[in-house]
C-alpha cells in the first residue's frame, strides 16, 4: 500500500513536470505579454511610491520632490510652452499650399487624439509616431517635413497634445507577430545597458526616479512620454520626444540613433503602451 | 505676426491681478554661440502697464531677467472691461505693445 | 572791465561752497527727494555695477535695513538658474518701489518695479542666476529702504553653458 502510494505519487509527479514542460500556460512566461507587462510595470511605480497619486506619475519629477513641485506650479501659471503652444495652434489651422491642412491627415481632424499616438501600422508593419504622421502628411501635401527634435514639430504636437490633455493614453497592440515583436524591441532597447557610462533607460528611470543625478531629479518612466513635448529650462525651449531620446543617449555618453529610427519608435511603443489609462498631460515644462 | 505679449488680467472684487508672459530672448551678453562668438546683450528694459490712462506698474530690468520674462502684480480702481495697456523697449531699440481687456 | 560785469570770484566760491553744504544736509535729511523715486529714468548706471553694495547705492543712494515685514519667496534649490520664481510681498506702507538684487551674478542688480498709488505692495518674477547666492529684495517705503535676503542653491547655472 505505501510502496504503491509513493509509485503512484512518483509517476504523478513525473507526469506533471512532463506536464509542465508542455504546458502552453508555462511557456507563456516566455512569451511576448505586453498586457501582463504594463500591470507589472505600473505596480512597480505604484508600490515604490506609494504617496504618488497615479496620475500624477505624468509630471514627471515633479511628482517626486515638493520643493521642485511648488517651482513647477508657480511656471504653470504661466508656462514657458505657452508661445509654443499657440504657434502650434496656427500652425494646424494654416492650409498647406494645395489648400488642405493637418485636420486632413488625421481621424477627429488631429483633435484629441493624442493618447493614440505611436501606433502600430499593420500595412507598414512598424511603429508610427505622431511627428512620423505629421511629416508624412506635410510631404504628402508637397510641403517640406520639419526637424525632428524641436521648433515646428514640437509647436504641432504641443498643440495637439494639449488638446488631448486628461485623455487616458490608449495604445494599442493589433493581433499581429510584428506588432509584439516592436514591443518586445522597445522594451529591450528601454533595459540594454549603453553608452560609457553603461546605463540603461531604465538605470535612471526604473532603478531612481525622485533621486539627483549629479543636480537633476530623475523623473519616473511611468507616464514619461505622457507629458510630451517638454519646455527644458535646460534647452531653454522645446523638444519633442525624439529630443528627449537623443538627450538621453547623449548624457549616459551613448551613440544617439537619428530621430524616428526604427528602436526609438519602438521604444515610444513600448512606453506609451505600458503607460496606458494614465493621462496624456502635454505640453510640459520641465528641469 | 502675433504679439509678443501674453497677459491675463482678471478683476476680483476692487482688485485686477495681471500676469504677463513676453517673448523675448533676454540676451546677457555674457554667453557664447556654438562658433565661439559673444551673442551680444538683447533684453527689456522697461516694461509699462497703463489702466485708464495712468502708469499703475512700471518694470526696470536687466540681463538678469528670465528669457520670456514673467512677472504678476496687483493693482486697484480698475473694472471688469477696462483697458489695460502693456508696453515694453529693449536695448537695441526694439519695443512692442498690447492693450488687453480686464476679464 | 570784467571785473564789473562778473560776479567777484571770491563771492562765486563761497556761494558754491554753499550750496554743497546745502545739498549735504539735504542727503540727511528724511524728507530728501528719493532719487529712484523722483527719478523716472532708466537706472542705467546700476544695472552695470558688478557689486550688490554699489548697486544699491546708486539706485537708492543709501543703505536698507532688514524688515520682517518683507516676504521673500524663492526655492531653496533652484531647478535651474535660468528660470528661477522669485516673489515678494510686504505689509510695509507707502511702497514706492521693490528692487531685485542677485549679490553672486555679474551685474547684482536684476530687477527694480514701481508702484504707483494702488498697486498692491507684491510682485513675482523669473530670475536668471549664475549661480548659488543671496537674493536681496529692497523695498522703498515710505522714503526708507527695508530689506529681505534668501539663499538660493543653484546647481544648474542660468548662464548658458
Amino acid at each position: 500500500m505505501k510502496a504503491r502510494t509513493s509509485l503512484l505519487l512518483g509517476s504523478l509527479s513525473a507526469a506533471l513536470v512532463a506536464l509542465a514542460l508542455t504546458s502552453p500556460r508555462v511557456i507563456a512566461a516566455d512569451k511576448v505579454d505586453p498586457v501582463a507587462d504594463a500591470k507589472a510595470f505600473q505596480n512597480f511605480f505604484f508600490q515604490k511610491f506609494p504617496d504618488v497619486k497615479h496620475e500624477d506619475f505624468v509630471n514627471g519629477p515633479y511628482s517626486m520632490n515638493e520643493d521642485m513641485k511648488r517651482q513647477w506650479q508657480e511656471k504653470e501659471e504661466f508656462p514657458p510652452y505657452e508661445f509654443a503652444l499657440d504657434a502650434g495652434k496656427e500652425m494646424f489651422s494654416t492650409p498647406f499650399k494645395n489648400g488642405k491642412t493637418y485636420a486632413d491627415c488625421f481621424a477627429n481632424g488631429g483633435i484629441g487624439i493624442r493618447q493614440n499616438y505611436p501606433y502600430f501600422d499593420t500595412k507598414e508593419g512598424k511603429v508610427v509616431t505622431l511627428e512620423l504622421a505629421l511629416n508624412r502628411c506635410r510631404e504628402a501635401n508637397g510641403e517640406a517635413p520639419y526637424s525632428y527634435v524641436k521648433d515646428e514639430m514640437a509647436s504641432l504636437t504641443a498643440y495637439m497634445a494639449f488638446t488631448s490633455r486628461g485623455k487616458p493614453m490608449d495604445i494599442r497592440i493589433p493581433d499581429d507577430p510584428r506588432a509584439l515583436e516592436a514591443f518586445e524591441n522597445g522594451k529591450r532597447y528601454f533595459y540594454t545597458r549603453r553608452g560609457q557610462l553603461n546605463f540603461s533607460c531604465a538605470s535612471c528611470h526604473v532603478q531612481s526616479p525622485g533621486e539627483r543625478i549629479r543636480a537633476e531629479i530623475l523623473a519616473p518612466a511611468l507616464g514619461i512620454l505622457n507629458a510630451m513635448p517638454i519646455y527644458r529650462s535646460e534647452w531653454s525651449g522645446m523638444g519633442t520626444t525624439s529630443r528627449r531620446f537623443i538627450t538621453c543617449n547623449s548624457q549616459t555618453r551613448a551613440v544617439p540613433l537619428e530621430p524616428q529610427a526604427d528602436e526609438y519608435r519602438d521604444v515610444e511603443y513600448f512606453l506609451s503602451y505600458v503607460a496606458n489609462g494614465l493621462p496624456i498631460s502635454g505640453p510640459g515644462a520641465r528641469p | 505676426m502675433a504679439s509678443s505679449i501674453r497677459v491675463r488680467a482678471t478683476s476680483n472684487g476692487d482688485i485686477t491681478e495681471v500676469q504677463t508672459l513676453i517673448q523675448h530672448p533676454m540676451d546677457t551678453g555674457l554667453v557664447k554661440d556654438a562658433k565661439g562668438a559673444l551673442i551680444p546683450a538683447h533684453y527689456i528694459r522697461e516694461l509699462k502697464f497703463a489702466c485708464n490712462g495712468r502708469d499703475v506698474f512700471v518694470a526696470n530690468w536687466g540681463t538678469a531677467i528670465s528669457k520670456d520674462p514673467y512677472v504678476k502684480f496687483s493693482f486697484k480702481g480698475a473694472k471688469k472691461g477696462d483697458d489695460l495697456k502693456i508696453s515694453w523697449s529693449d536695448n537695441k531699440g526694439g519695443s512692442d505693445e498690447t492693450t488687453a481687456k480686464i476679464a | 572791465m570784467t571785473t564789473h560785469t562778473g560776479p567777484h570770484p571770491t563771492r562765486r566760491l563761497i556761494l558754491q561752497g554753499a550750496v554743497s553744504v546745502a545739498l549735504i544736509g539735504l542727503g540727511n535729511l528724511p524728507f530728501a527727494p528719493v532719487r529712484a523715486a523722483a527719478n523716472d529714468k532708466y537706472p542705467e548706471e546700476a544695472f552695470k555695477l558688478k557689486n550688490e553694495a554699489d548697486a544699491i547705492k546708486a539706485l537708492y543712494g543709501r543703505t536698507a535695513e532688514p524688515s520682517d515685514k518683507i516676504k521673500l519667496d524663492a526655492p531653496e534649490i533652484a531647478e535651474n538658474g535660468g528660470v528661477v520664481p522669485i516673489s515678494v510681498a510686504t505689509t510695509l506702507d507707502k511702497v514706492t518701489t521693490i528692487s531685485f538684487f542677485v549679490a553672486e551674478n555679474p551685474n547684482a542688480l536684476a530687477a527694480s518695479y514701481k508702484f504707483p498709488d494702488g498697486t498692491i505692495p507684491a510682485v513675482a518674477n523669473r530670475l536668471k542666476m549664475a549661480k548659488t547666492s543671496n537674493v536681496t529684495a529692497i523695498v522703498e517705503a515710505d522714503g526708507k529702504l527695508y530689506s529681505a535676503t534668501k539663499e538660493v542653491k543653484v546647481t544648474v547655472g542660468g548662464c548658458g553653458g
